[in-house]
């Protein structure tokens, strides 16, 4: 991965260059660009288009989004870089990967916030907006030439580029502009085909006038044309062509398509980040297809709304994040108590409290499996992948309706905003939720007729003639009747907790990826699981035996997990929320607090599971993963 | 089979239909209340059961939907379909159920504690979507289930379990708030001890399509005893609304009570300043509006939704999304 072009510090101070057009072109397996400005200024679109583009020509392509916590922060604020990172390869892409090989900035200010977040790999490639230097402020001039400075001490190789100047050949207004410049320089450096730019110019400007386009246009192939001029580098990425058609969008996307594809026609929500858009989406496609999003007056309303269309028929689902998931957490009791079928869909960030919106964390699981007071139990499930955001979403519906409980899907901020091609869903009848049951209750059967092995019971729904009964959140006996006997209670909770135990007869042992057995094996769950299965595979290459198994029930766990982890030495999970570090002065066996997953994995099966987590609120890296891996493997 | 004997067998299904359809009061009964005796949930009870039967209400196709409080055990004594869910949600539960089921009669039955307090944020919205729901609030103006609290509607100085030395503001006034709310469609205020009176306003209220709000003032004999007697026993302390349009007295009622005001329902100005003078209780229709937009007929969109619109639906969208390989 390691190439000439970025093995050392080479220092210049303005663009080179090139050799008459002939330069070496430097093949890669991947690269990592982050491409960063003021908030507005346009990088995002530019980051997209650049992986759309490198999608299409066959890359693996990631993207995320650099996202600043407020709208509008202030111009040139180190805490306001907005922007994206792009990684892409050779092969398949599944996460956001670790630091930065070549970095295109609009300012100092934003490229210095990440430079101190060590997001730039030791010798990376800046290529940096140059006007600052000729500014009418002397302090921004010299701030950026300070920066120019401590950069090239620091051994970056720093190109600064007359981006804006180039751009007001073209325009008058070059923060409209530049995006689109700097797209061109990048598609030249990354060799990518520039026809299939100027396509995704257009597609990106579809809804603009022509004249808009055509600008833009001109100036992608003015950053083209500059790059080939003035660089003294190319890289090319060599791409498999694809076979079968793919679809690029981000994890909340996925999940908006989930609900559309599993026949709900209700999703109740309240704004919150990073959640929303879900909702955002969704409220467009329900607009043509048919559903509404009802934005409800706080948390608590729409989970209950959700639960009052549910119960009427029509299974339903809340999209929320952690805050908002806390407090919907009483309703969520209710509808495990009447066995009223939900999905609730939990983009997990930072927490407690309000915690970090815009960041990623694995906090929320324990809340999600044992949250409401009283015994409720309810399935909980992960999304892994952008992916699998979608199915996921259409499974819990089918859960929920098949055994009446609650299924809360857990994704995270992580996947949410993050986007990679996967093979375009083939539409399946089966996804789509069966039309209101309205049959008649045969005579003599009860709202809870609990069947006496599994807890199931048929589901009344009104509207069915002779079910006429008050559902209530009190303890019920099978009529639905209040219980006022100490024996219904215990009949009641015994029916719901086996339903749970019904549903986990019906999962097979997760996939195992790597070796059947080993030294080491890594159990996670959630948005790590590209970041996990790239350092296993990174250090089986390097003979090291380590496996990895990703959870996608949390509860019911399913069958099979104890003998998996008996055939390898140690288990340790990685996970994106707090554990105590084991070395520290005042920690030992009796107060460690173990990360979630690990904590279930001991209680369950009397295991001795390790821990390593991280809650900076940046998705997990595969270094990280790969440097956690080997100081247990090397442990004696 | 000859034409003659289909009319006929027609004719009897008609007939068997009409006496399948054909309920008694005893049809929407289930159990006995377990309400203190004299309280005035059994009368509330007694007027919506009456409904059922006059209005031929099919019990599968009728919903109760309440939060907690003593109000909210109503649904258990009700023989149809009834949602007693959680402490001040009622009205959440039940838009979620109406805005899926426009072919089933809800009604929803809370109380001051569950409506004005803990569920106080619903009650502002649920007036503001005007959904089709009959909304019953058994203000009895003090928290009875959880053994006498203080209740945004007691009056000022009432001794309580939290107030020992006595309510320190004074109440709420429902009605005004209520009347406050953008896109308000329906307010009525009834008294438990007028029972007649109580089954006209329940009747109108569920003939109006958006959401009617009924505040009920009624009794609470075990922990309030006595405190409505004043009211109770002095007729001139009630102010009777009547209008054509509005509740219409029947002449033996018409003796009783004769502190009357002609009152236009479709006039929000002066049902605003007759809701802010709280004694005499005025008793009828404050407002009625039968045009307001309701919320359900503005969003509910998916009755010609099939699975193939779906299939269709997923398919536009992939293909927004979908690349494919350069050149191919």
């Amino acid at each position: 991965m390691t190439t000439a072009a970025t093995s050392g510090p080479m220092a210049t101070t303005s663009a080179v260059a090139g050799t008459d057009g002939r330069k070496t072109v430097t093949t890669l397996r991947e690269h990592i660009i982050d491409i960063i400005s003021d908030s507005g200024e346009g990088a995002q679109r530019c980051g997209q288009s650049l992986g759309a583009i490198a999608a299409r020509t066959g890359n693996g392509v990631w993207t995320v989004e650099i996202i600043p916590a407020e709208i509008q922060p202030p111009a040139r604020s180190i805490a306001g870089a907005s922007g994206n990172r792009i990684r892409l390869g050779s092969r398949r892409i599944t996460n956001g990967g670790d630091e930065a090989d070549l970095v295109v900035a609009f300012n100092e200010q934003v490229l210095l916030g990440r430079v101190r977040a060590g997001e730039l790999k030791p010798g990376c490639i800046v290529l940096l907006e140059s006007a600052w230097r000729e500014d009418d402020n002397p302090e921004i001039a010299a701030s950026y030439a300070g920066t120019c400075r401590d950069l090239l001490t620091a051994g970056y190789r720093l190109y600064e580029i007359p981006m804006e100047q180039e751009c007001l050949e073209i325009v008058d207004d070059p923060r409209r502009g530049k995006n689109m410049f700097v797209l061109g320089m990048l598609c030249n450096i990354y060799s990518l085909d520039l026809q299939l730019a100027r396509d995704q110019v257009a597609r990106t400007f579809r809804k603009k006038a022509a004249d808009v386009i055509e600008s833009n246009v001109k100036l992608l192939e003015a950053g083209h044309s500059w790059a080939e001029q003035h660089l003294d580098f190319k890289f090319a990425i060599p791409a498999a062509p694809v076979t079968e058609p793919q679809i690029v969008i981000n994890g909340n996307t996925a999940v908006a398509l989930g609900v559309l594809a599993s026949g709900m026609e209700i999703c109740a929500m309240y704004p919150i980040t990073p959640a929303t858009s879900a909702s955002h989406y969704l409220s467009e496609i329900f607009e043509r297809v048919g559903g509404v999003v009802h934005q409800a007056e706080d948390e608590i309303a729409a989970c209950a709304f959700a639960v009052g269309a549910s119960y009427a028929g029509k299974c339903a689902v809340t999209i929320t994040s952690g805050p908002g998931y806390s407090l919907k957490q009483e309703v969520l009791g209710l509808a495990v108590m009447g066995e009223i079928p939900l999905v609730v869909v939990n983009v997990q960030r930072g927490g407690p409290s309000t915690g970090q919106p815009t960041k990623a964390e694995q906090g929320d699981l324990l809340a999600a499996i044992f949250g409401s007071h009283g015994d409720a139990p309810k399935v909980v499930m992960a999304a892994s992948t952008i992916e699998d955001c979608f199915y996921s979403v259409i499974a819990a519906r089918r859960i929920a309706e098949t055994f009446n409980t609650v299924v809360v899907v857990l994704s995270d901020a992580n996947l949410a905003t993050a986007q990679t091609p996967f093979p375009r869903p083939q539409f399946d009848e089966a996804w789509v939720a069966p039309p209101v049951d309205q049959s008649a209750v045969p005579r003599g059967l009860k709202p809870y007729s609990w069947d006496a092995r599994t807890g199931l019971a048929r589901r009344f729904i009104p509207g069915q003639p002779g079910g006429t009964h008050t559902l209530t959140g009190l303890a019920h006996d099978q009529n639905s009747a209040v219980a006022y006997d100490p024996e219904l209670n215990q009949q009641g909770i015994r029916a719901r907790s086996l339903k749970l135990a019904a549903f986990q007869r019906t999962l097979a042992p997760p996939p195992v990826f790597g070796g059947e057995t080993g030294d080491l094996l890594v159990i996670g769950w959630g948005s790590t699981r590209g970041a996990i299965e790239e350092a296993v595979e990174g250090l089986r290459a390097e003979g090291r035996r380590v496996s990895s198994m990703h959870l996608r029930f949390l509860q019911p766990l399913a069958p099979g997990i104890k003998e998996i982890m008996q055939r390898f030495k140690r288990v340790m999970t990685i996970e994106g929320n707090w554990c105590d570090r084991a070395d520290e002065e005042i920690i030992d066996e009796s107060n460690r607090r173990y990360a979630a997953v690990a904590m279930l994995l001991r209680a369950r099966y009397l295991i001795d599971v390790d821990c390593w987590s991280e809650v900076r609120g940046q998705p997990i890296k595969p270094g990280s993963v790969r440097r956690a891996i080997l100081e247990r493997l090397d442990r004696p | 089979m000859s034409e003659q004997a289909t009319m006929t067998n027609g004719a009897t299904a008609c007939l068997l239909r009409m006496y399948d359809e054909q309920h008694e009061i005893e049809d929407y009964q289930k159990g006995v209340p377990r309400w203190c005796t004299g309280c005035g949930d059994n009368a509330i009870l007694a007027a919506v059961q009456r409904l059922c039967r006059d209005e031929g209400l099919r019990p599968e196709k009728t919903v109760f939907v309440s939060g907690i409080g003593c109000s909210s055990r109503l649904p258990h004594y009700m023989n149809t379909y009834g949602f007693h869910g959680l402490h001040g949600r009622a009205l959440p539960v039940a838009e979620g159920i109406r805005m899926v089921r426009p072919d089933l009669a809800v009604f929803v039955n809370t109380g001051d504690g569950d409506c004005f307090s803990i569920g106080a944020a619903h009650w502002v919205h649920a007036v503001r979507y005007n959904m089709n729901l009959t909304v019953m609030v058994h203000d009895n103006q003090v928290y009875g289930l959880t053994k006498m609290q203080v209740s945004p509607t007691s009056p000022r100085g009432l001794k309580t379990n939290t107030t020992p030395l006595g309510a320190h503001l004074n109440p709420l006034q429902p009605l005004t708030v209520t009347l406050g709310v953008q896109n308000v469609s329906f307010v009525a205020q009834a008294v438990d001890w007028i029972p007649e009176v109580l089954y006209e306003i329940v009747r109108a209220a569920y003939h109006h399509r958006g959401l009617s709000f009924i505040r009920i003032v009624q009794r609470c004999p075990e922990f309030m005893p006595g405190a409505l007697d004043p009211w109770v026993r002095d007729p001139q302390r009630v102010l009777i609304l009547r209008h054509e349009r509005g509740l219409k007295l029947s002449p033996a009622l018409a003796q009783i009570y004769r502190n009357q005001l002609e009152h236009d329902p479709s006039n929000i100005h002066r049902a605003r300043e007759i809701a802010s003078t709280p004694d005499p209780i005025p008793v009828g229709i404050l407002y009625h509006n039968p045009d307001a937009p309701c919320y359900e007929d503005l969003r509910r969109n998916m009755d010609q939704r099939t699975t193939d619109m779906i299939r269709r639906g997923l398919e536009a969208e992939f293909d927004k999304f979908t690349i494919t390989s350069h050149g191919s």
